[in-house]
């Protein structure tokens, strides 16, 4: 996420504030986030990788589309949904609660992925 | 123009060993594709698809038919937006795709652009393609593709395309006694299944072909395959069997999809199911390769890859004569 910020001039001033915020209100996000790609989904050639993914409560999850196509992360039951992500678009959810997520991308609904938040 | 059969003269149909009942075989598909690339005529009599290679259509036996009762053109996958390796000019391809269009020697009164309009839902891809596909000067149909209506329920996709359309932005229309029907299969999608029509929208079509004659030909048009092309690639519809189901009484369906970008041909009983070419970047055959993504092709075979198909109406007949040509 910070990188892909850097990546925009006009986020530049921005930034520092919005990294500021994030450490005040989620200390523990800021932290997991550090650690990286235990928390990573990969979107590639139309699956998800790791189909299945198990954290900790907490943790926040990115999904980074690679593929040359768009597409949508969303949950079965409509807990979170991204917008269309393009080839290298990141999307961040956070799992506070306990739980099996089970998600597919809305626009090829055979890519199907859980997520476990324990 | 040289006669060459590129097929062979006694084949009737594709599916010859359909072992999985998901209307594909490999040797049938391996025949599809050998029309790809190469342009192909379908003319569909008593249920019977005859094929015939797109160079023998301008030899005596065409000249018999006499077109242009109704002729139009499908386009589809235009991916206004895209801009990858599979294809850094989908500008480029879909004016060719319309000079093409221009250059058809049977006019076709207008077009049907089967979706995925855009590739990423921008106003300025809308934008892009009304702009280049304005130099046909035809009226133009549309249904969507999921690349259509990514981030807002197809609403600006409808502002734009769908005014006088019903629900999602189904729709029908008459044209020269053929009934042409619209449907939107690319919306709240359930994960792990394919295309959804819905039952408002087959509730709707149910109802739109009640009063129509057994003999009223009919076509349908939608943006994934309204049969089981490849379902562990998406490449169907979940509920196509019940709207196909009200069809059984006409004569002669013809089912119009895009989505797979490429040429594909299946029939069962009176319908004639067809894929069309996309204008901006081809995918693989099913089941080739990792997945259904764009495929990288040398730049110079690309545009015989990428087409049009142009379809022919001759009353009486019960035949719509379906011919894919490529930009090459």
């Amino acid at each position: 996420m910070t990188k892909r910020k850097l990546l925009f001039g006009s986020f530049a001033l921005t930034l520092p504030l919005a990294l500021a915020t994030v450490l005040i209100m989620h200390p523990t996000r800021a932290k997991s986030e550090a650690a990286a790609s235990p928390t990573e989904v990969r979107v590639d050639n139309f699956t998800f990788g790791p189909a299945t993914l198990t954290v900790p409560v907490n943790s926040t999850v990115t999904w980074i589309n690679k593929d040359d196509l768009p597409h949508v992360i969303a949950s079965d039951d409509g807990v979170f949904k991204s917008k269309a992500l393009d080839t290298d678009d990141k999307y961040s959810y956070t799992f506070s609660k306990a739980g099996t997520y089970a998600y597919y991308c809305s626009i090829h609904p055979k890519m199907v992925g859980k997520i476990i938040v324990q | 123009m040289a006669k060459k059969n590129l097929l062979d003269p006694n084949a009737n149909g594709f599916i010859e060993h359909d072992h999985n009942n998901d209307g594909i075989d490999r040797r049938g598909f391996l025949k599809c594709m050998a029309w790809a690339g190469t342009g192909a005529l379908c003319v569909i009599e008593g249920g019977v698809l005859k094929s015939h290679a797109l160079a023998s259509q301008m030899g005596s036996e065409m000249k018999s038919h006499k077109m242009g009762e109704l002729s139009f053109v499908q386009i589809s996958d235009s991916h206004m937006g895209f801009n990858k390796p599979a294809n850094p000019d989908v500008i480029a391809t879909l004016q060719a795709a319309v000079d093409k269009i221009n250059a058809l020697p049977e006019k076709p009164e207008f077009i049907l652009h089967t979706g995925d309009i855009s590739h990423l839902s921008k106003p300025s891809e809308f934008d892009n393609v009304d702009q280049i596909l304005k130099a046909t000067n035809k009226e133009i149909f549309f249904v969507p593709g999921e690349h259509d209506v990514l981030n807002d329920e197809g609403v600006m996709f409808r502002e734009r395309y769908g005014k006088n359309s019903k629900g999602q932005g189904w729709y029908s229309f008459d044209k020269n006694g053929v009934h042409f029907i619209g449907l939107v299969n690319v919306m709240n999608l359930k994960a792990g299944g394919l295309g959804t029509l819905g039952n408002e929208q087959l509730e709707w079509m149910e109802d739109d072909v009640k009063h129509l004659k057994s003999s009223t030909p009919i076509v349908v048009f939608a943006h994934i395959p309204l049969w089981s092309v490849y379902p562990q690639w998406g490449w169907g519809t979940d509920d196509s069997g019940q709207a196909l189901s009200y069809l059984k009484k006409f004569g002669s369906v013809t089912v119009l999809n895009g989505h797979i970008h490429q040429t594909m041909q299946k029939v069962e009983g009176n319908i004639t199911f067809h894929t069309a070419f996309s204008t901006a970047f081809p995918q693989p055959a099913p089941g080739q390769g990792e997945g259904p993504g764009p495929m990288k092709v040398p730049a110079e075979q690309l545009r015989s890859i990428l087409g049009i198909t142009d379809v022919n109406y001759v009353q009486g007949r019960h035949a719509l004569a379906v011919v894919d040509s490529t930009l090459a």
